[in-house]
Parts: structure tokens; sequence; C-alpha cells
């Protein structure tokens, strides 16, 4: 490590100002950035710091995404393999998910990355971390089959429309992951939606057994088909077509804990979000006009993209309110709106990436009324203060 | 955090050169009232306001002034007294306050040169002797990290601690708040103390700042006067009523995790650290900091501590690098956060550098600041509000209620590597140039 650290150190007054790489020095930055934590100390205020940093954030979503996506290789392969009436052992079905999923993580990344790494270049600032989360999290919300042109390409709209033009990270409204799955979905809706993107080679349509539907659960539903649902316990686990992170309800609890425990998600969007949500679901059974509105309300939980987007993508600290109370009434809406967007209107199978995107919106307004309410209460003290002096 | 002072006084301190710094004292323009080569004794005014020329500020030694050193433009850094052997001491007013009014009070202070010690909120300056505050607050504990035992400190000057009280409980229309740890002040001067409401907190930093303690039993409006002051400056207003004189010694812990023997000192306000850090610590780069690693001001090695402070801390510099230093488990690092493996090991005694351990970011984590700024104001907002110099927004937000100190939990635990602080004594300033 020394001497890397010594390359470094020999490198580095190339990059600084004046130097011959100057241009580069954003690119520099976040490499050395990247091996070490930098040597940088603190000048005054508090000299002593918490040894929490943005990377160290980010790794820690990172962590806390790895259950679904590792889940999600496997399911690949199994639902592939189902699909043509074949049985692999795990390093089968996992090798072939791993080969099918992979090509989207990084075709996502180089793009996203590359499009960061020239903002911070031409802006002068330091890379910032946040599309290490976004550069994951933008596969697992896609379906396998998805081309990886079509990858590329929503990830530059996300990165550059969704969040650069705002300033970057920390100043983006919608979450730069469901910005680049609703581009997709309202550009390509073919590639995005039906019976066939789910599983891996399924429109190809080699060898797949008679009657064998790709359809996801969701899918299903929106065409009043309840008839096929999968068993509680395989949407639970995981085994049932979808988008690649969502199936899995136990990975993606594990990333909950892991995030909640360490303090960096939200629990607070996570409960209100999966509370809006029940709650919902219930009063849509308390009419019951169809079969869809009589779906048991948990029910709603185990399909969809609904708990992956209540743990990793409502949570988003940047697009969420931002005050306590604020973060409370943004989830319960979300999960409500997920829910009725999906029962009521049959054209969008999921609700959960409309009804975040639309919060994410409304977030700031949320925010602005809870911190006003603040603001009463300090006007409504000092009149109480002007009353009594008078006295 | 490692390196809390143990109970026991160190050697005498002996410093040949005293120093009063004008910068210690926010927004002060100085106006000089001696030349270099004056004599001088305690309580002889150096210099005073150049604003409020009542206001002085008062030599804590008897002695020679034998410079005066200046920084860019010229602005009055540090006024250098070389002490005499023998302490000798201007006269003032002594009596018993009680028995005063509120004129001969303030006009004691005044000449004697101890106006300072007393500091008002809004905007954590020297109070001004025209306002009457609507209550007096002083926190007697102090929670920050390796913070000095005020119950040690006030032993042996009970009494003065009292007359202090009376004298301060006639300068205002409300009340003398003494605030006391619900588990472990002891001292029956703070929780007996008569003049004055005793009030009960509880809970870990930053339950000892009198911004949090204030906000919870007054809290300040638009036009309010708060004034504070902390224990060892009240022990000297009553010293001052009692002998007369302006007695600016007082005791101070010198503490971090470099001291090797962290112990506390008895000074005279001013005086140079050297004697007590000398061979006393050990020898690698180091930070020295006249007061809590929270909210301290960087000093030299052998600098003099700050007019407000009674803490000298010691911590390492952290000016390394470390190697994939964010993905590393990271068992002995401390963080607020559980997002690294040091969650393992509770009640550790952490080594804290001065290393940042990350690069500046805009903010990103929500939420995560109200978990250590227990008052009523959403600090991320009001922040984002004096970047955005918007006066009324701040003034909607709470500014007259905060000081820096208040955000040191914020800027510490903050992952994108704020200066809160100094963008927090920024707002202040703005605000205060508004009202004027």
């Amino acid at each position: 490590m020394k001497s890397l650290r010594r390359f470094l150190d020999k490198i580095k007054p190339d990059f600084e100002q004046g130097g011959r790489f100057e241009k580069f020095r954003a690119t520099f930055d976040a490499f050395e950035t990247f091996l070490f934590v930098p040597d940088k100390v603190t000048f005054s205020g508090a000299h002593i710091r918490d040894s929490m940093d943005m990377k160290r954030t980010m790794t820690v979503v990172i962590l806390a995404l790895l259950p679904p996506l590792l889940f999600s290789m496997y399911n690949t392969g199994y639902q592939h393999f189902s699909s043509i009436g074949e049985t692999g052992s795990f390093w089968q079905l996992f090798g072939f998910g791993i080969l099918r999923i992979l090509p989207l993580l990084v075709v996502s990344y180089v793009t996203g990355l590359a499009i960061e790494f020239v903002f911070a270049q031409v802006r002068g600032h330091e890379v910032n971390e946040g599309f290490l989360v976004s550069g994951m999290l933008i596969p697992m919300v896609m379906p396998v089959d998805v081309p990886l042109w079509m990858v590329a390409v929503s990830t530059a709209f996300a990165v550059v429309i969704g969040k650069e033009v705002f300033g970057g990270t920390g100043m983006n409204v919608l979450n730069p992951a469901l910005t680049a799955r609703a581009f997709l979905f309202f550009a390509y809706p073919s590639e995005m939606t039906g019976d066939k993107v789910w599983i891996a080679a399924l429109r190809e349509g080699k060898n797949i057994i008679d009657g064998f539907s790709g359809a996801t659960p969701l899918g299903n539903l929106a065409q009043n088909i309840t008839g096929h649902l999968p068993g509680d316990m395989d949407a639970f686990l995981g085994f049932i077509p979808g988008s690649l992170g969502e199936t899995s309800k136990l990975a993606i609890l594990i990333g909950a804990f892991i995030l909640i425990y360490t303090g960096v998600g939200s629990w607070k969007i996570m409960i209100s979000t999966v509370a809006g949500g029940l709650f919902m679901g219930l009063i849509l059974n308390a009419f019951a006009a169809n079969d869809y509105m009589s779906l048991p309300a948990y029910k709603h939980l185990l399909f969809g993209g609904f708990m992956f987007g209540a743990v990793y993508m409502a949570t988003d600290p940047v697009t969420a309110a931002q005050t306590g109370t604020g973060k409370w009434i943004y989830g319960s809406l979300t999960g409500m709106l997920a829910i009725v967007i999906r029962v009521l209107n049959p054209a969008y199978p999921e609700g959960m990436m409309l009804a975040i995107l639309l919060m994410n919106v409304f977030a700031p307004l949320i925010d602005h009324y809870v911190v006003e309410s603040n603001i009463n209460k300090r006007m409504r003290r000092m009149k109480k203060a002007m009353v009594n002096n008078g006295k | 955090m490692a390196g809390q002072a143990e109970k026991i006084f160190g050697k005498p301190v002996s410093s040949e050169f005293y120093v009063v710094k004008p910068t210690d004292f926010h927004g002060l323009v100085p106006r000089l009232e001696v030349k270099e080569g004056s004599m001088v004794k305690a309580g002889t005014p150096l210099f005073s306001d150049k604003n409020r020329p009542e206001i002085r500020f008062a030599s804590p030694v008897s002695g020679m002034v034998v410079s005066i050193n200046r920084g860019e433009r010229r602005v009055i850094l540090e006024v250098v007294i070389k002490a005499d052997s023998t302490l000798e001491y201007d006269q003032f007013t002594t009596g018993n306050p009680l028995e005063m009014n509120r004129e001969e009070i303030v006009d004691n202070l005044l000449q004697s040169g101890l106006w300072p010690v007393i500091r008002q909120r809004p905007y954590q300056v020297i109070a001004n002797p025209k306002d009457t505050p609507k209550s007096v607050f002083i926190s007697a504990f102090d929670t920050a990290p390796l913070a000095p035992d005020f119950d040690f400190m006030i032993m042996g000057n009970e009494a003065n601690f009292q007359t202090g009280i009376d004298a301060l409980s006639r300068l205002t229309t409300g009340h003398v708040h003494v605030n006391v740890n619900d588990k472990y002040t002891a001292s029956p001067a703070y929780t007996q103390a008569k003049n004055a409401k005793v009030n009960y907190f509880r809970g870990p930093h930053p339950s000892g700042n009198v911004g949090v303690q204030i906000q919870h039993i007054d809290p300040i409006n638009k036009g309010d006067v708060v004034w504070v002051l902390s224990p060892q400056d009240v022990i000297a207003i009553g010293r001052l009523f009692s002998n007369g004189i302006y007695d600016a010694s007082k005791i101070i812990a010198l503490t971090g995790s470099e001291v090797m023997k962290p112990r506390y000192y008895r000074i005279i306000n001013g005086a140079s650290m050297k004697s007590i850090t000398e061979g006393n610590i050990s020898e690698i780069p180091h930070r020295y900091i006249s007061g809590n690693p929270l909210t301290g001001k960087r000093i030299e090695p052998a600098g003099f501590i700050s007019f407000y402070d009674s803490q000298i801390t010691v911590i390492p510099e952290g000016n390394h690098f470390e190697f994939l230093g964010w993905a590393l488990p990271g068992l002995g690092k401390y963080s607020y956060s559980r997002s690294f493996f040091s969650w393992l090991r509770p009640g550790h005694q952490y080594v804290l550098d001065t290393n940042k351990h990350g690069g500046h970011r805009p903010f990103v984590i929500t939420g995560l600041y109200e978990k250590v700024f227990p008052m009523s104001i959403y600090p991320m907002q009001l922040l984002k509000a004096i970047l955005a110099e918007d006066i009324d927004l701040m003034e909607k937000l709470g500014i007259y209620e905060v000081a820096e100190e208040d955000f040191a939990l914020c800027e510490f635990i903050c992952p994108s590597k704020s200066e809160m602080q100094v963008l927090v004594r920024k707002g202040l300033d703005l605000m205060m140039q508004e009202m004027s």
C-alpha cells in the first residue's frame, strides 16, 4: 500500500492547480479518495469528526442491496429453467443469472459514472458517490430481458435530466433509478410490460413448454385473472417472475434490517409506506367491488415491487420528505397511492414506481407545511409572550 | 473518548507572560487603553469596546505591557503582559449585592472589567449593559466530550458563587436559572442556590449546552435578550463583590488522549499553557485546542487559553491517508451510526484525531441531525436559510435561539462533512447587522 501511496503522491502535483493535467483533477481525486480516505483535517469548529462519510453511507446501501441482487441472479436462472421445463443445479441456475445480470450492471455503472465524472470535471467538484447506489438500483428495477442499449439510454437520461440538471447529487427532485425506469416504461412500453419480458429468453420462444405463462402476479391481477397466483411462500421467498430486485421479500427484509440497524435508511418511511399500503388494501377489501379489490391486503406486499420500493426507493433521503413528520405523511401516502394505482387503474399493473415519483414531487410541499407549522408555533409563542408582558 | 482529566490538581502553573486576546470576544472592535511599557495592576483596563466604550477588558495580573501583537490590517491580536512576582490589584467597590441597586452592580462590573464574562443570546456576544435580560442562565454541568467536572471546580468557592448569583438576580426582571444534572450534580452550591431557580436536566450531550436549556425553559422570542454565564465566571463576580478585586484565577482541565497525566490546574486567566503541557504530551504531531474538541479554538502548543474556556484538549492530528478506509469493517472507528463494526465494542474509549474521514458533499442524509439537536428547530432548514442569506426565513426558523455550539454535534456526525459552526456564526453576524 505504501508504494501505491508513494506513486499517488508523485503524480498528484500534475493534477493540482497549474499542473499538467489540471483538467482531470476531479477524476484523479475520485480515484485517490476511492483508494485512500483523504488526509484532510478539520480547521475549526468540531475538531473531531465521525468516521462516517458519504462513501461509507453508500457502501452500506450497496451492502443492503446485495441480498436481493444475489437472489435475483438465482431466480433468473430458476425462472428460465422452469420455462423450458428443465431443472438445473444451484450453480447452473445461479451462473445463468450472473451471465444475464452482470452485463446490465456493467452497462448501468459505466454509463452513469462516465456522465458523473464529466459533470464533476466541468463543475470542478469531487465526484459524488450517489451513483454507486443508483447504478445498482437501475438494473434491479428492470425486467431481465431489457436490451442493454435501453439500460444505457435510460441511465443517461436519469443522470442528466433526472439529476445533473438540478445540480447533482443532493439537489435532484426525482429518484434517479425510478426516473430511468419511468423513462423506459413510457418510451418503450413493450419492453417493460406484458407477459414475455420478465423471464430470460422467453421472448425468443425456444423450447418453452406448452402453456407456460411468464406473467407476473400483478400482470395477471390487472387482467382480473386470479387463478394463477403464486402461493404466499413462493411470493415471500421470491420464486416468481418480476423485476430483478423485487421478487424476494425475504432478501428485501434482510436489506431493510441492515439499513435500519446502521441508521442509514429511514425506518419511518419504510413503516409508514407499508402501513399505508395495508390500510388502502383494507379499504378496498371493504368495498370489494371486483376480484382484485377483494385481494387480501397483505398480498399486495408480497406481489410486485411494493416492498422493494418501500425499502430502497421511497427512502432515498434526497427525494423523500426531509422532516420527521413529513416522512410519516410521505410514506403513508406513497403506500396508499401505490395500491390505488394498482387496483383502480388497469393500465398500470404496478403502482409503486408512479406512486414514489409522484410523492417525490410532493415531498417538498409536505416539508413546507411541516416547517411552516414549526414557524407558526414560534409565532404563537412570541404573541403569547407579548400579551403576558403587556399585562 | 480517551483522556478525561483525573480529579486531582497538577503542579502550580507558572507563567511569565499573560495574554488578553480581543479575538476571544466575537465582533469586538478594541480601543487600546495602554501602550507598550505601561504598568498595570490586575483590574486595570487594557482596552475597551470602541462601540460601547463603557465595556472594558482588564489585565488579569499586575506587571508591564510588553507587546501588542497585531495581525493583518493592524488588527490587535494579543496584548501581552509580563507579570510581576507579586500580584497587585486595583480596588473596586465591595458590598452585599442584595443591598445594592441595579446601576451600582452594573457599574461595578463595568469598572472592574468583569462585564465581558456575561454573554447574551441571541448572537452569543458580550451582553449590552443597557439591556435588561428576561432571564439569566447558568449551566452547572458540561456534557461535551472530555469536559471538566463543574462540581469539582466549585469546591471551596461555594460562597462566592452564591454572591455572584445574588448580584445577577438584581440584573434581570425574570429568574436566574441554575441548570443542574439530574443524575450527577452534587454540589449544594448548585442544587440549593438561593435567589435562583434550579432546573434539572438529564441525558447525553448536548443537554449541558445552555442553548438547549434555554429552549426548554424560557425560549427566546424575537426581541428577547437572555444572558448566559459559566459557573466560574459567576464565582469571579462573587469575588469582586466580597473582596473588591478583579480576580481572574480559575480552574482548568488539561484533557485529551495525548496528555500523559490529564489533570486539573489552577491558573490565572490568560496564562501560557507551556508550563503545563511541556513534558506531559506524547511525541507526535498534535492539535492543541482551547476548549472542548467539538467547539474549541485551535491554539499553538505553547499558546494561551481563551477567555471563556476552562479546558485544554490535546488530540492527535489526523493528516494521514487510510487505504480503503471507507470499506473496512472499522472496529476501532467511532461512529454515531452503526455503519462501522465498532458497535460491537460498547464503552470503548476512542482516541479521536482531527481527520475529517471524508470529502465535503452537499447535504444528502436527512433526519440525522435532528437526533442530536434536541430543540424545536429544524437544523438543516435553518442552515440552508443561512446559506441562502434569507434573513426573514432565518428569523422564522429560530436563529435567535441558537449559537455555534448548538450545532457542534450535527457537524460532528455530518456524513457530508459540512462546516456548520462557521456557517451558523455567519448567520448570526448577518442577523446582527440587519437588526442594528
